[in-house]
């Protein structure tokens, strides 16, 4: 299987009368987008603002951040199961807008949304201060059910990302990465004596804004299944938004998973890479049972010699996390588990709900208690008063002078489970 | 907190929760299993009746439990 | 300017002798003994070992109230910004006691303090969240590089430069864990860490399982028709509009509310505000995680004597297990004085 991404730099961007990308800078017609998107008769208002890097802007509250990317060979449109029809992905030429995104924000859903601040002591510890960003702030109408507002914020975001890259697809591309891998027959073939490694994307499984979706199946209904890499990478999995917003994996977080990139940098050298199994956190103990029995057996099957494994969310998932290790540490399948830690405020308590003897190779995203005090900001996209509601927040975190003193977990993406960032946690 | 509740008022404490691992972690020592994490006594899927059925059921438990000796953390399924 | 450092030594090391002297109190002198010589050449001038405290270890160990606060008023008689203590080594009484005073000084006298002990010497459990303790070898053969490395560490905390983790700066870590950047993302670190151990090579956790405590379980009840019971809850339900503003995640305080007029938790009198689920069926319905309504039926049905008035309720999810230690020491105390008999507990 064979994918190409062909990336168009993004190093600016303006609103425009015609959405384009010239000279890399990323035009956009705000009327246009905007209709891409209001069309949603569960939105009252729809607006469009801009964010960039090293501006004094504060994105508050952030439910989900979409690459823009579209198919130009090999599929239509993006996102199976959403903007694209259900047709498998992975294969053929995907066109990048590499550097922008597109963030979704709007009054509160539930208490899994945080903040983005593009300049300032919060921005090292999320991605999205460092692209070129579309923010939609959508309001839903009056006594919308929380479920559907959620569904069409989601889409709404997914909708314009795509919109983007269809208008730019046209530019000549700056690079391109090629992702090319066959068979699990093949490869073990090409490479006999290279351990066998393979990767369980755990997923918020959960309920409203815990959700996660794999061509468009919301993974609560489904068994864990095996995908080739390169369909994680082209758009399979979509972020039905959030946990807590530090350790969610956005929509932007699978089509560059990490630890897939990081696999297949290393594939056919160090390792052979067989393959990833998204998987699921479920709400009930006979869910978590069958899903970890049913990972470490066809880690098994595969003749796994190793799997990372990653976490998404804290408390209840450390016990599917437990159980993952533990199931293939019995099997002789080595494992290394990438979470992060609840460990207080002031980083003296235990941080973990949950722990195993087996869990004995663990890496620390950070912890997700620790303070930080964030100035105000010039310019607020969204609702700041947001902040009492969210993760991490609480009713006098936001000062008079527009000041905030949070936790990391309000900020989007600072502990992110898939080892997103350098951000770690260690002894003093 | 169920742990340090038992300790310090030296009473019984029952713990009614779905995921029984976290409760033999976290030192329960009387452990009911719930139905599932977003309602742990109650099956609303199943009606109000099916609903207050479960409750009922998974309380008498919780007297069971609180009323049995024990040497060690025990887990109460029926 | 030239920091004041004051040095704790055992009646050994000050040339006093051995076992036979042990038990001598504690005195004080002007400028370095012993070890203190090293100390103080290592300082370079930056610092300087204005006066040292000498403590038999027995007199020490067997009196550690009154030793302590006797080596205490001399250490502050020298107006010193820092206490220098050791090493000890792995002399079990020697770092009990370094490590003792190195504590109080740091509380009672609010300065710096660093000692220097092997892993396993009792003091090293006693003490390492209370002051820094350098990781030394098992004997006075290591004095010379357990003196330089508290001396680096000394310097660092003297001039109050930004400390690096326990790891890299060579101390037994406080228990305290903080964020730090690496230079690697977790990602490359997980595949690293896994194809070491695949190798069977060397590899270390960046965080080490912990070890939960366990309680012996409390005797039953004999009379289930005579006791009164308890309601609490982790599962975030709380009166409508949540009038203590219990955080939705990471909860630092747990409400009490009266329940005694209620027979049923409806969508107008409670709610959820946990952070960690979907909320639809405790809004519609908050018994399903605080199960009142059958409670009050079995109450009066007589299958027990009463349901207590108040209910406890926090919210589980982030929440530090200190802080959820703190909550049931709080509601275990109050219900004991309350006369209740048992509890039912219900968690997401």
């Amino acid at each position: 299987m064979r994918l190409e991404l062909h990336n168009a730099l993004v190093k600016e961007i303006q609103w425009g009368e015609k959405t384009s990308l010239k000279d890399n800078v990323l035009y956009v017609n705000r009327e246009e987008a905007i209709e891409v998107v209001a069309a949603d008769e569960n939105f009252a208002d729809v607006q469009l603002e801009l964010a960039r890097p090293g501006e004094s802007v504060r994105i508050i509250p952030v439910k989900d951040v979409v690459e823009p990317r579209i198919k130009l060979e090999g599929g239509t449109s993006f996102f199976p199961g959403f903007c694209a029809p259900m047709e498998p992905v992975g294969e053929g030429v995907t066109f990048v807008l590499k550097g922008a995104s597109v963030i979704t924000c709007g009054p509160i859903v539930a208490f899994q949304e945080g903040f983005i601040d593009m300049s300032g002591p919060a921005s090292p510890y999320n991605p999205f201060s460092e692209t070129f960003n579309v923010v939609i702030v959508a309001e839903p109408v009056a006594d919308l059910e929380k479920h559907a507002y959620e569904r069409s914020l989601r889409e709404a975001g997914l909708k314009l990302s795509v919109y983007l890259a269809d208008q730019c697809k046209g530019t000549k591309a700056d690079n391109v990465e090629v992702f090319d891998k066959g068979s699990i027959v093949e490869e073990n073939n090409k490479y006999p004596d290279l351990p066998k490694i393979t990767y369980f994307c755990m997923s918020i499984t959960q309920g409203l804004l815990h959700d996660t979706f794999l061509y468009g199946a919301d993974m609560k209904s489904i068994v864990p299944t095996l995908v080739h890499p390169n369909e994680i990478l082209d758009g399979a999995m979509v972020s039905g938004n959030c946990v807590s917003a530090c350790d969610k994996n956005t929509t932007f977080h699978h089509v560059n998973d990490p630890i897939v990139l990081e696999l297949y940098k290393r594939h056919g050298k160090e390792i052979n890479f067989i393959g990833v199994i998204p998987t699921l956190e479920s709400t009930v103990l006979a869910g978590k049972e069958r899903t970890t029995w049913m990972n470490a057996n066809l880690a098994r099957q595969l003749g796994a010699d190793g799997v990372v494994i990653s976490e998404e969310g804290y408390g209840n998932p450390d016990t599917d996390l437990c159980m993952n290790a533990k199931k293939c540490e019995d099997w002789g399948i080595k494992t290394v588990v990438i979470s992060d830690e609840a460990a207080g405020v002031d980083g003296s308590s235990q941080g973990l709900a949950d722990a195993t003897p087996e869990m004995d190779g663990f890496v620390s995203a950070g912890n997700v208690n620790e303070m930080i005090e964030v100035p105000a900001m010039d310019k607020i996209i969204g609702f700041p008063e947001a902040i009492a509601y969210l993760s991490g927040g609480a009713s006098d975190s936001l000062r008079e002078d527009g000041s905030m003193y949070v936790e990391l977990q309000s900020i989007i993406g600072s502990t992110n489970e898939l080892g997103f960032s350098k951000l770690g946690c260690e002894w003093v | 907190m169920v742990r340090e509740i038992e300790k310090e008022a030296g009473i019984p404490v029952v713990q009614i929760a779905t995921i029984v691992p976290i409760m033999l972690t976290v030192g329960a020592n009387r452990i009911v299993p719930g139905v599932a994490i977003p309602h742990p006594v109650g099956d609303p899927e199943s009606g109000p009746e099916g609903d207050r059925k479960k409750r009922r059921e998974l309380l008498q438990r919780a007297f069971k439990a609180m009323s049995t000796e024990i040497k060690e953390q025990t887990i109460f399924k029926d | 300017m030239t920091y004041r450092v004051v040095h704790y030594i055992n009646q050994f090391y000050a040339g006093m002798g051995g076992e036979d002297t042990a038990h001598v109190p504690p005195s004080s002198r002007d400028g370095i003994v012993g070890p203190g010589l090293q100390l103080q050449n290592l300082l370079q001038g930056e610092a300087e070992v204005i006066g040292t405290v000498i403590c038999g270890d027995s007199y020490y160990g067997e009196n550690m109230e009154k030793a302590q606060a006797e080596c205490i008023e001399m250490i502050k008689a020298f107006k010193p910004d820092m206490l220098i203590a050791g090493p000890g080594f792995n002399a079990g009484r020697y770092g009990v006691a370094c490590g003792d005073i190195c504590a109080a000084a740091g509380e009672m006298l609010g300065i710096p303090t660093v000692t220097a002990l092997y892993g396993e010497n009792p003091g090293v459990e006693m003490y390492h969240k209370k002051t820094y303790i350098v990781e030394t070898s098992d004997s006075a053969r290591g004095m010379r590089d357990a003196l330089s490395r508290m001396v680096t560490l000394a310097l660092k905390l003297l001039k109050k430069e930004k400390l690096g983790t326990a790891r890299f700066e060579g101390y037994i870590h406080r228990g305290i864990r903080k964020s730090f950047f690496h230079e690697k993302s977790g990602a490359e670190r997980g595949v690293d860490m896994l194809l070491k151990k695949i190798r069977g090579e060397a590899f270390e956790t960046e965080l080490e399982m912990p070890v939960f405590k366990k309680i012996d379980p409390a005797a039953p009840i004999a009379d289930l028709s005579k006791v009164t019971i308890a309601l609490c809850t982790s599962g975030g339900i709380v009166p409508f509009g949540n009038p203590d503003h219990i955080r939705v995640s990471s909860a630092e305080k747990f409400g009490k509310y009266n329940i005694s007029e209620l027979k049923d938790l409806t969508s107008e009198n409670y709610e959820s505000i946990h952070g960690g689920y979907d909320r639809v069926y405790a809004n519609d319905n908050p018994d399903v995680v605080l199960p009142l309504d059958i409670m009050r039926e079995m109450e009066k049905e007589g299958v027990f004597a009463k349901l207590h008035d108040f209910v406890y309720c926090t919210t589980g999810t982030g929440t530090a297990v200190a802080n959820a230690e703190g909550f049931g020491q709080a509601i275990g105390k109050e219900l004991k004085e309350a006369g209740v008999d048992a509890v039912i507990l219900t968690s997401t």
